[in-house]
């Protein structure tokens, strides 16, 4: 056993309303630059629908994620020596206009115009400049826009979930990289650029090491790595982790209005990551996935986290964890397409919905939780879609969460009415604490409990002291000459590394301000 | 007396400046930039014809380049000790270089269309990616024609015991330019404009090449680094 440390995410469906503010505040701190103007780290879809880029599920085309091949784990996009032979050209990329062409608008042309007509500012491309018709964009079908044409088209959608006009249903889904235990991104990478980091999973790509080859946009089966046309590189959602780092959760969660998202830390198994995404049955692999995350109660784990130099603070977070509560202890949030094998470390908790009033024909009129509770498989958005989602087609998972999130309603509104009610409680294996708890979390949850993040121990990876005034734009210090002088000493000073200094430590050696 | 000259500087004394821009180049780039060092893959924006031009290139120049290891390295007595006269050898330099190389020729000229033509991928480029396209496409005409006009159609021209004696030369420092006076005009230009191409290099996208990712075959799959070490670990 190797217990390492994994921040992850949580994202509570139920509640999301795709108002896209962490779409918004995500692209303004990380991808408002030349080059990536079409990535979205994060983004927000209306299911049912084909997401963004188009059709990214769509692995026979993008060969994205793992596959098992007489039981063992390999690159859909092939092995290592194909790689290699198609590396002048990856067949499997998907191309810009599977996103779309980014554009701004003419609005000069506002001011400008002497026509005396009504001027209109018209769209031009950010690539070439020239004059686009606009006929797709990041949420082109938002809120099912375009359907049914855009929505039959996702592949979630078997033949016996209809779309037709009485039966329609959609949710929200956000969507970030997903900081994957076993990511294929990294694998795909000729260049070993991206990486896991050991301390807390974020996964990354070192621009350095990058060199283009392109083949980590194919592999991710989320199509979460976007390359940069302007910089050659491939480019990534990091988790915030500057912020990771400082104990802040990262800025999609800050800023979201429905406070739908979750950060804490998980416990896994290094040493098990590859079995767990080697289970032949596709539908076991959210339960070999829960097999990896460990207890963070348990002594054994403690012990083999502390060889692995996890440090106390980390080990009290894991226990407070919120995901590892959503995702062990009351089983209602899972993975987002667990068949790719990938062992994604952010969770969804999937979305109630209405129960379809008009069913088998037959008008079921007004119902309070209790009626729903039996009802569940009626609800609009069919068990089978979410399966399909989140559980590689296990629909027993899924019905029991939803039955869960029902039975707390049931119980909480029992609450209120002056006659606790635990029947529902005691069919899905709740204790009444486990409801006050769940509703805590899941409805009122202050900042700190949704965020539960220990401060990355940058002590121990470097020394402080001589990285003083490192950050920043060096144009700028040139402008401050206390900072120009200080930031030559601490650059030579860093080169030299921390071995360098304690031995000027002990000659004597001080620095001033 | 002026040609004496001429051909010192030519075969004497440019070759060693090309040497030691194109390594030192090389150096001072991998050194200083390496957030510059990459393929400048276009692929995202024109698949299409990428496609055909970059792997018609890319491959038909992998077997030329080949075949210019072996023509210009290796002494000819070595092919023949192999039992393969003279006459063999130059057919089948013809007909395989030949034919990769119009391959490959094919290919640059799709690549450099697809740059100018292409809005997308013109707009995106910079005075180095079409530097390169048509230095090569200077390089590669000049090198069919030696190969597909004039040794054929005027006179089978032996580079093996001169340029390939020359450059067995250059590359032991001892610069002989001698070798070169009898070479026909259309092989001398091939070589100097070859020289315009490593002397460019390690400031383009040509750098690309020396990444070519061999130790991939021996990685782990799954790499983990650590704050602490800053080493690479790997997990199989
Ligand atoms: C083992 C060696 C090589 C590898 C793996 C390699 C790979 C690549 C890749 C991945 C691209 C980007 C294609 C894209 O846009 O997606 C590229 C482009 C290019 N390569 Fe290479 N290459 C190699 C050797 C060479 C050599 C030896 C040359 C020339 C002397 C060369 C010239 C070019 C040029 C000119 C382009 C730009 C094509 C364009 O205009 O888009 N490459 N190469």
């Amino acid at each position: 056993m190797k217990v390492l440390a994994n921040v992850s995410m949580v994202i509570n469906l139920d509640k999301c309303v795709g108002c896209n503010a962490c779409s918004i505040t995500c692209k303004n701190t990380w991808t408002n630059r030349p080059g990536v103007e079409y990535a979205w780290f994060n983004n927000v879809e209306t299911r049912p629908g084909i997401g963004y880029p188009k059709k990214w599920e769509d692995q026979v085309k993008y060969k994205g994620g793992w596959v098992l091949d007489h039981g063992k784990l390999k690159l859909r996009i092939d092995g290592k020596i194909s790689r290699l032979f198609r590396i002048f050209y990856n067949p499997y990329l998907p191309e810009l206009d599977d996103y779309y062409e980014p554009w701004t608008y003419d609005y000069a042309k506002l001011i400008e115009d002497e026509s005396g007509k009504q001027p209109v500012a018209e769209p031009k491309s950010l690539l070439d400049g020239r004059r686009i018709d606009l006929n797709w964009g990041p949420n082109w079908n938002d809120d099912l826009a375009g359907s049914p044409e855009v929505a039959s088209m996702d592949p979630n959608l078997e033949k016996e979930i209809k779309l037709e006009f009485e039966r329609t249903f959609m949710f929200y889904l956000p969507r970030i990289c997903n900081h994957c235990l076993n990511p294929s991104c990294v694998a795909a990478c000729p260049s070993g650029a991206i990486y896991k980091r050991m301390e807390d999973g974020i996964v990354l790509i070192d621009q350095e090491r990058c060199r283009g080859w392109r083949f980590c946009v194919s592999a991710c089966p989320y199509k979460k790595i976007y390359f940069n046309w302007r910089t050659y590189k491939s480019e990534k959602c990091t988790f915030c982790y500057p912020r990771i780092e400082n104990g802040l959760p990262t800025v999609c969660s800050e800023t979201c209005v429905g406070r739908i998202r979750y950060i804490g830390i998980l416990l896994y198994d290094a040493d098990s990551v590859l079995r767990a995404a080697s289970v032949p049955d596709q539908k076991r692999l959210v339960e070999s996935q829960l097999s990896i995350i460990m207890d963070p109660n348990d002594p054994e784990v403690i012990k083999s986290a502390k060889e692995n130099s996890i440090a106390d603070d980390w080990l009290d977070a894991a226990k407070k964890s919120p995901v590892y509560k959503f995702l062990v202890k009351w089983k209602i949030a899972f993975p987002l397409h667990p068949e790719y094998r990938t062992l994604p470390m952010v969770f969804y908790i999937p979305p109630l919905s209405p129960v379809l009033k008009l069913f088998n024909g037959v008008d079921e009129g007004n119902l309070s939780p209790e009626d729903v509770f039996p009802k569940i498989d009626n609800l609009r958005i069919p068990i089978k879609y979410l399966a399909n989602m989140f559980t590689a087609g296990n629909e027993e998972l899924i019905r029991d969460a939803l039955k869960r999130l029902m039975a707390i309603r049931i119980y909480m509104r029992s609450l209120e009415l002056g006659s606790p009610n635990k029947d529902a409680l005691k069919e899905v294996g709740l204790t009444e604490n486990d409801a006050l708890e769940m509703y805590k979390l899941l409805s009122i949850a202050k900042y700190e409990d949704r965020f539960v993040i220990p401060k990355s121990h940058k002590e121990n990876a470097m020394n402080a002291y001589v990285e003083r005034g490192m950050c920043g734009y060096d144009e700028f210090k040139d402008a401050v000459p206390e900072l120009k002088r200080f930031s030559k000493m601490s650059l030579r000073i860093k080169d030299k590394n921390t071995k360098n200094y304690q031995l000027q430590q002990k000659e004597g050696v001080e620095f001033k301000d | 007396m002026m040609m004496d000259a001429l051909g010192d500087v030519l075969w004497a004394f440019l070759p060693y400046i090309t040497i030691a821009v194109f390594i030192l180049g090389h150096v001072y780039k991998y050194a200083t930039d390496q957030y510059g060092w990459s393929s400048k893959s276009s692929e995202i924006l024109d698949r299409r014809w990428l496609g055909v031009g970059s792997q018609l290139f890319h491959w038909g120049l992998l077997i030329v380049f080949l075949g210019h290891i072996i023509g210009l390295l290796v002494p000819p007595s070595i092919t023949l000790a192999m039992g393969i006269t003279d006459e063999e050898y130059h057919r089948i330099a013809i007909i395989l270089g030949g034919a990769s190389g119009l391959a490959a020729y094919v290919g640059v000229w799709i690549l450099l269309l697809r740059r100018s033509l292409i809005n997308r991928v013109r707009a995106t480029s910079d005075a180095s990616d079409f530097l390169v396209l048509a230095l090569l496409v200077v390089v590669m005409s000049l090198g069919l024609y030696n190969t597909l006009y004039y040794d054929i159609f005027i006179h089978p021209f032996d580079y093996r015991t001169t340029i390939g004696a020359w450059v067995m030369s250059v590359l032991t420092l001892h610069a002989n330019p001698n070798y070169m006076t009898n070479v026909p005009i259309s092989f001398q230009l091939h070589i100097v404009s070859t020289y315009a191409l490593f002397l460019v290099w390690p400031f383009t996208r040509l750098v690309h090449m020396w990444s070519y990712p061999i130790f991939y075959l021996k990685r782990a799959w799954i790499l983990y680094r650590g704050q602490e070490t800053s080493e690479v670990v790997a997990n199989a």
